[in-house]
């Protein structure tokens, strides 16, 4: 199978692939996604109620479920940052070339049938534009999220401080626009999902672990020496 | 832990009394009231009657000393002044320690205002003035006859001991001057007061002796406080988890603790918020806070909701929470007091009508010709707002602007960023009242006596203001009119068991009990309108991008099948 792909460093190459399906999420990487998910679900759910957008849980359930999803998630981002950097991992978040390209493809080429632009790879879990919207989410919505809400979480440790209304104030705008956004952007990132072969590909990729990619020579060899990472053929 | 200005708190409970008095008034004569025809003249007062003369506290057998044992106590007696006569005889330093209490003086002189203070001057928002009017109001004074300036203030015989120490239920107070004949009826008949018994059966104050007075402020039962009722006389657990007759059984100076005659917990000069807690073992705290049994973090430090209850206490009274309303005993509180509608007679008498029926059972007046119309609440919801225990008050002296809305009778400082203050529960008491036009202050009136001039006999406001002005030396333009007025009342009695406090719910939601305070962020309350709506386009952008998108996907896929088909 002879395709054109990106290197990654911007040189296209061609190259010969094979397709395996190998094991390209972990089952820690599985285990943080969907444990963050239902995390995340969690607390845009309370979240909205204790801002009195639904009045479907009472202020104080929803104020404990909140708190300790909270303590719960901020503990699932340390051991995943940990994570990310034993493992190297991190790299996949790392800012790729062809973002335009891929953007075209969602806005356009999906719709005529053109093949992805992005081959997926072991080293190349995420497109550009995933990675770049991973990274953003990793960086920006999810730090102003946790920031802003172990701040709030703490009020009472600040509330005596003169400036403690302003601060308040701050502390829930901004808690809140970031929870905006987090719901935004999982609402498009769950749309995206269904974008692949079939509509529930991916979710059953990060279900099982398992994907259908093209390995180089090398990393074939690899794998079936070392048994590092598992192939289902 | 002694601290004077503490101490200088004593005075609270006083201030009830005055309001009490003028209510005796409530009880007018039964002549006048067409509705009750021949009933005995107090079958329809809700003033003072107390059926239930069982003492609420018991002999807890602690005291050292019994009374029916002293010899100088076998009387005979004639009089109360020949009571505390014996009285002091023992207890030789009680009078000069009694002679500095509010209960006495009804004078206040505010530490940081330098306000003058108490019942002696004080206008409210009930039957307006006990000055002028002592030969009435001073029936609550813990004294023997005031009745004008003449009473001697330095004449220990006058001190009253018995109306705090019965313990018998037999002793009584009525007025000290007769009033109005109409008046004077309702004092008639009663049963003498068998002096050598009730003198030997002292002891310290049940809740029944402090209620005859505080129960009854503002002229009837439970009209002024709302916290603070005969219902307390034998309460249910619900209904005041402290005084719970079956339960704790707190007397009012288990809280109100004493020291020479002097009680904490002012209502003059509140402590809003008490920084110190628990006093330690042998440490002697003299104030009524919660928090000095309780301490500054109640709840349970164990759990979340605990937690964030205690981060609460810097800012929210306990009583807001754990007093969920006021006037749960079954006996209502006034709310609305309209003096204009005063003065109406059938027949050229005064009379009385009963439109509301309290809880209990019993039927409350809702107009009566000497003080106008009356609207109750039982169960109420209080009035909320920052208090950082700063009374201000209109006094006599006080210029206002009647254009301005209600004049504040006892107006309070407090914000949401001074770092003192907590949110508190009030009850605040509408009225229209008389003011002097001309001047723009409050007036006098003279509403108690036997003479022409007195409103309760006359109905004549102008004569009533006019001489009660005078009387006290006070000036008078001459021209009087009607002013809205608040009053408001600390709420700190009734406090319900913990599963019956508020929930979070209550003022975290967007129409909850604080919508009116303004100023601050309050979770669950408020919201950034413009950051909701920019909220909602983005998530409902997001949403409606999606599917449409899916739906083209879906479109094309459709097409580019038949494309490759064909
Ligand atoms: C990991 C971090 C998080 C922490 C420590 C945290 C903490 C908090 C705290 C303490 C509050 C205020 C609750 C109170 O009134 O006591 C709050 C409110 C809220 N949270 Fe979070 N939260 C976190 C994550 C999230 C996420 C992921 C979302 C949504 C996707 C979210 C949405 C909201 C919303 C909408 C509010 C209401 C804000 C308001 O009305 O003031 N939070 N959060």
């Amino acid at each position: 199978m002879n395709t054109q792909v990106n290197n990654g460093n911007g040189t296209k190459v061609r190259q010969k692939g094979e397709k395996h399906y190998v094991m390209i999420y972990s089952r820690y990487e599985r285990f943080w996604h969907w444990s963050q998910a239902m995390l995340i679900f969690v607390l845009f759910y309370t979240g909205l109620g204790l801002h009195g957008l639904h009045n479907l849980l009472n202020f104080q359930l929803a104020v404990t479920i909140h708190t300790y999803a909270a303590l719960v998630l901020i503990v699932l981002w340390i051991f995943t940052t940990f994570w990310n950097f034993t493992t190297g991992q991190w790299r996949q978040y790392l800012f790729k070339e062809g973002v335009m390209k891929v953007i075209r493809f969602y806005a356009y080429g999906i719709l005529k049938g053109e093949p992805h632009p992005y081959k997926k790879g072991l080293q190349r879990k995420q497109n550009a534009l995933q990675s770049l919207a991973y990274m953003s989410f990793m960086l920006l919505i999810g730090p102003a999220l946790w920031a802003s809400g172990m701040i709030y979480l703490i009020y009472d440790l600040w509330s005596g401080y003169a400036w403690s209304s302003q601060g308040l104030t701050l502390i829930a705008f901004v808690h809140t626009a970031a929870a905006y956004l987090m719901g935004t952007f999982v609402i498009i990132h769950v749309y995206m999902t269904t974008t692949g072969k079939t509509p529930t590909h991916y979710i059953k990729t990060m279900i099982t672990g398992y994907d259908n990619v093209e390995l180089t020579e090398a990393e074939k060899a690899y794998i079936e020496e070392t048994h590092a990472i598992s192939m289902k053929d | 832990m002694h601290k004077p200005r503490i101490l200088a708190i004593k005075s609270s409970t006083l201030a009830c009394l005055c309001a009490f008095l003028l209510g005796i008034s409530n009880q007018i004569p039964a002549s006048t009231d067409h509705e009750t025809g021949t009933a005995p003249a107090d079958s329809n007062m809700n003033f003072r009657i107390v059926e239930d003369t069982q003492p609420s506290i018991r002999d807890d057998g602690e005291s050292t000393a019994d009374h029916t044992k002293f010899e100088i106590l076998q009387g005979p007696f004639e009089s109360g002044p020949e009571v505390t006569k014996a009285c002091l005889s023992c207890h030789t330093e009680a009078g000069r320690h009694f002679m500095q209490s509010i209960h006495w003086t009804w004078e206040y002189d505010h530490p940081d205002t330098g306000q003058k203070l108490g019942k002696k001057t004080l206008i409210n928002t009930f039957c307006t003035n006990a000055k002028g009017n002592e030969g009435m109001c001073a029936q609550c004074h813990a004294g023997y006859g005031w009745k004008d300036e003449n009473f001697d203030f330095t004449n220990q015989d006058n001190i009253d001991c018995l109306v705090c120490h019965d313990r018998t239920g037999a002793y009584y107070k009525t007025p000290n001057s007769t009033g109005n004949k109409a008046c004077s009826v309702m004092f008639e008949g009663k049963q003498p007061i068998p002096w050598e018994k009730v003198a030997q059966n002292v002891g310290k104050p049940g809740r029944e002796n402090c209620g005859a007075c505080h129960f009854y402020g503002g002229g009837g039962d439970g009209v002024k406080h709302g916290d603070l009722d005969s219902s307390l006389k034998a309460p249910s657990r619900e209904l005041d988890v402290h005084m719970d007759a079956d339960g704790l059984n707190f007397a009012c100076t288990t809280c109100h603790v004493t020291r020479q005659h002097l009680w904490a917990g002012s209502r003059y000069n509140v402590m809003a918020h008490d920084t110190e807690g628990l006093g330690l073992p042998g440490e002697r705290r003299d104030v009524a806070t919660c928090e000095s049994c309780h301490s500054e973090s109640p709840h349970s430090n164990t759990e979340l909701t605990g937690i964030k209850l205690n981060g609460h206490v810097d800012k929210i009274a306990c009583q807001t929470c754990h007093i969920p309303t006021i006037a749960r005993g079954g006996v209502a509180t006034k709310t609305e007091w309209d003096w204009r509608t005063a003065g109406k007679t059938k027949n050229g008498e005064g009379f009385k009508e009963k439109n509301y029926t309290q809880a209990n059972g019993a039927h409350r007046a809702t107009y009566k010709s000497i003080k106008g119309s009356f609207e109750y609440g039982e169960n109420l919801v209080p009035h909320y707002d920052w208090f950082d225990g700063q009374m201000v008050y209109t006094t006599i002296e006080t210029r206002f602007d009647p254009a301005k809305g209600p004049v504040e009778i006892n107006g309070f400082n407090g914000s949401h960023d001074d770092g003192r203050s907590r949110i508190w529960p009030f009850k605040r008491m509408h009225t229209v009242q008389p003011y002097d036009k001309g001047n723009n202050t409050m007036v006098y009136m003279h509403l108690w006596g036997n003479d022409d001039d007195a409103y309760w006999g006359n109905y004549d406001f102008g004569r009533a203001i006019k001489v009660g002005m005078q009387k006290n030396s006070i000036p008078y333009s001459g021209e009087y009119d009607f002013v809205e007025t608040y009053s408001f009342w600390p709420i700190t009695h009734m406090v319900a068991p913990s599963e019956n406090a508020l929930s979070c719910n209550e003022c975290h939601s967007r129409e909850g009990r604080l919508n009116d305070l303004e100023g601050f962020y309050m979770p669950g309350r408020d919201s950034f309108r413009w950051l909701d709506i920019l909220g909602y386009l983005a998530l409902g952008g997001a949403l409606i991008g999606v599917l449409l998108h899916g739906l083209l996907r879906k479109l094309f896929s459709k097409k580019n099948q038949q494309r490759d088909a064909s």
